[in-house]
């Protein structure tokens, strides 16, 4: 059996360990990656801009771990599957035949379309190389204008800020990420980006950038105004990387839609990670999530189909732990709805499962930088968002996963001035006496 | 020395020999290798992380410096009790 994946982000390599774990060590893996850099941990590249680590440290495996899983890797960029051949075609020109596929080829940003957009000096953050240009360009740079939302562009603003950087972050609407915050939590992520000395403009959008000998010296707004900059930074979404199924006419909505066995609509072809959309017999709906622990447990269980071990996914209820300007932040379950006028579609780190909002009602308490919002459900509660403190996160990670019934203290916790971190903390201590420890799922 | 006090001397002895180990939560990390950057004694923390396994290594110092610096709150100490090492 010879199987391909293309992509070397956590995705394909989850696939490839799935597979040797099935002791099929007669089958063949073959890696493609376009990346210069192989697999390394994206999130992580956050911590680089800010300096915590160095770019040597985001490589998580060995040689030796390599070695050990018995793949070929070859750093090619496919150009064609040919499905009638069971084919592919890369940028080299050699074809190579293929039992099984599996398309982890991941999502990038959404393009800047404004005019003056691929001056130098307009930056975006994928990869390890665009981290690598960031921090050249802020070695030089006095300020630099950051637009988009979600994670990606905090990461970005707090990057540039920490490397000394002026930065001045223009938002489309009132407040940052809209449509998975509420108006406190904005406002909290806020004023701590204002205190570490970052301007925001608010209601601003960027319609020009401009440039001089080719390289950035300010932007244009959409009211008129100006800002002198050497750097902008964008963040306003991201798109998977669908361009081979697209001609390889797989079908697609706004990712390459797999079935639960994260199999597409040709049984040879199986796609994982943030290009996949993947269908959720529960909700029967097609999901596109851009997260770290989905795509590696996606590629996990393709790799087991792959492998001829039926394997179905169980879409595991989306959470992000993240930092918002200094802050810890947990989002567990669904939390928000609407659309964040700063990002068009998704953002990394993000899941459309946070925004679908059934109806529910939020209990919330907060003091100082801490902040705990609860969706509360009929029954159960939907989603959380922790802010600060994180003693709670686990256990509401937990009571959401396995949709603990919280009818007996649900009353208490919506009723005026509770504190409802007490009593979270006073019920879990409850329900690990009765049922034992749960397991995440 | 009266009989309660034996106990009570032997009970203290017992907590000391709780020892804590360090516990992941894979779901929760991203690789980003801050933990296994900061581990005095260098071990690979971010690989336990991503096997989901806990350090019952006799090198861990419990120093907790891993647990403190990792930015997703997958690490925390866990009591291991000395006298049934590897039976959890
Ligand atoms: C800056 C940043 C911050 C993030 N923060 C978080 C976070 O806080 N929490 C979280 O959960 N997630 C976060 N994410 C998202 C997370 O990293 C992704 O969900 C995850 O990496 C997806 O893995 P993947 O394997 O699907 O795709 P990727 O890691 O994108 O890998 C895709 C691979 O395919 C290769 N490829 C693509 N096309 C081709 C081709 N035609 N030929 C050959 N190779 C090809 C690429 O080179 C790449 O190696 C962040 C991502 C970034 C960039
Ligand atoms: S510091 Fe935390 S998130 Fe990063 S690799 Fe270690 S355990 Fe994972
Ligand atoms: S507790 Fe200290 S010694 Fe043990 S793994 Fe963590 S950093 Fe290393």
């Amino acid at each position: 059996m010879k199987h391909i994946i293309i992509g070397t982000g956590v995705a394909g390599i989850a696939a490839i360990e799935s597979i040797r774990s099935l002791h099929n060590q007669s089958d063949d893996i073959t890696v493609l990656g376009d990346d210069p850099h192989g697999y390394y941990s994206r999130p992580g590249l956050a911590y680089y801009l800010t300096g915590e680590v160095l770019d040597k440290t985001l490589f998580p495996k060995k040689r030796a771990d390599f070695i050990n899983l018995n793949f070929k890797y070859k750093k090619a960029r496919v150009t064609k599957i040919i499905r009638a051949e069971k084919k592919l075609e890369l940028d080299d020109k050699t074809l190579l035949s293929y039992d099984k596929l599996l398309i982890a080829t991941g999502a990038s940003a959404l393009p800047l379309t404004a005019h003056g957009a691929n001056l130098e000096g307009v930056v975006k953050l994928d990869h390890l190389e665009d981290a690598r240009r960031i921090l050249k360009l802020a070695k030089r740079g006095k300020t630099a204008v950051v637009v988009g939302g979600g994670i990606t562009a905090l990461e970005l603003t707090e990057g540039l800020r920490s490397r000394g950087v002026n930065v001045h972050y223009l938002l489309r609407g009132d407040r940052y990420w809209s449509n998975v915050l509420d108006e406190q939590e904005s406002q909290i992520v806020q004023t701590r980006l204002q205190e570490e000395g970052v301007t925001l403009h608010f209601h601003s959008e960027l319609i020009e950038v401009l440039g001089k000998s080719g390289k950035v010296i300010g932007v244009r707004l959409q009211d008129g105004r100006t800002l002198k900059c050497n750097i902008l930074a964008y963040a306003i979404g991201i798109k998977p990387r669908m361009n081979l199924a697209r001609d390889a006419e797989l079908k697609l909505e706004r990712g390459i839609l797999v079935n639960e066995f994260m199999q597409t609509n040709d049984p040879n072809i199986y796609a994982a990670g943030d290009v996949a959309q993947v269908y959720d017999p529960i909700t029967g709906r097609s999901i596109l999530d851009s997260l770290w622990g989905v795509a590696r447990e996606q590629g996990r269980v393709a790799g087991l189909n792959m492998a001829g071990q039926i394997t179905p996914y169980i879409k595991s209820m989306p959470f992000n732990v993240t930092r918002l300007a200094g802050l810890t932040t947990t989002i567990i379950g669904t939390v928000g709805y609407g659309e964040d006028k700063d990002v068009l579609g998704i953002a990394r780190g993000d899941s459309e499962t946070w925004r679908q909002l059934p109806n529910a009602i939020v209990a919330q308490s907060g003091f100082d930088v801490n902040r705990l919002r609860i969706l509360v459900g009929e029954k159960t509660f939907i989603g959380a968002v922790v802010m600060g403190d994180q003693t709670l996160s686990i256990p509401l990670q937990k009571i959401i996963a396995n949709k603990i019934d919280i009818s007996p203290i649900r009353d208490n916790l919506l009723s005026h001035n509770t504190k409802i971190a007490d009593i979270i903390a006073d019920f879990w201590s409850k329900q690990k006496m009765v049922e034992g420890n749960y397991a995440t799922r | 020395m009266s009989l309660l006090k034996i106990f009570k001397r032997s009970a203290i002895r017992r907590t000391v020999l709780f020892a804590g180990h360090v516990v992941p939560d894979s779901s929760r990390c991203v690789q980003c290798g801050i933990c296994s950057d900061n581990c005095p004694i260098e071990i690979d923390v971010r690989a336990y992380a991503w096997r989901g396994e806990s350090i019952n290594k006799n090198e861990c110092l419990t120093c907790g410096e891993c647990v403190a610096r990792c930015p997703r709150g997958v690490l925390r100490f866990e009591k291991t009790d000395l006298f049934t090492t590897g039976e959890k």
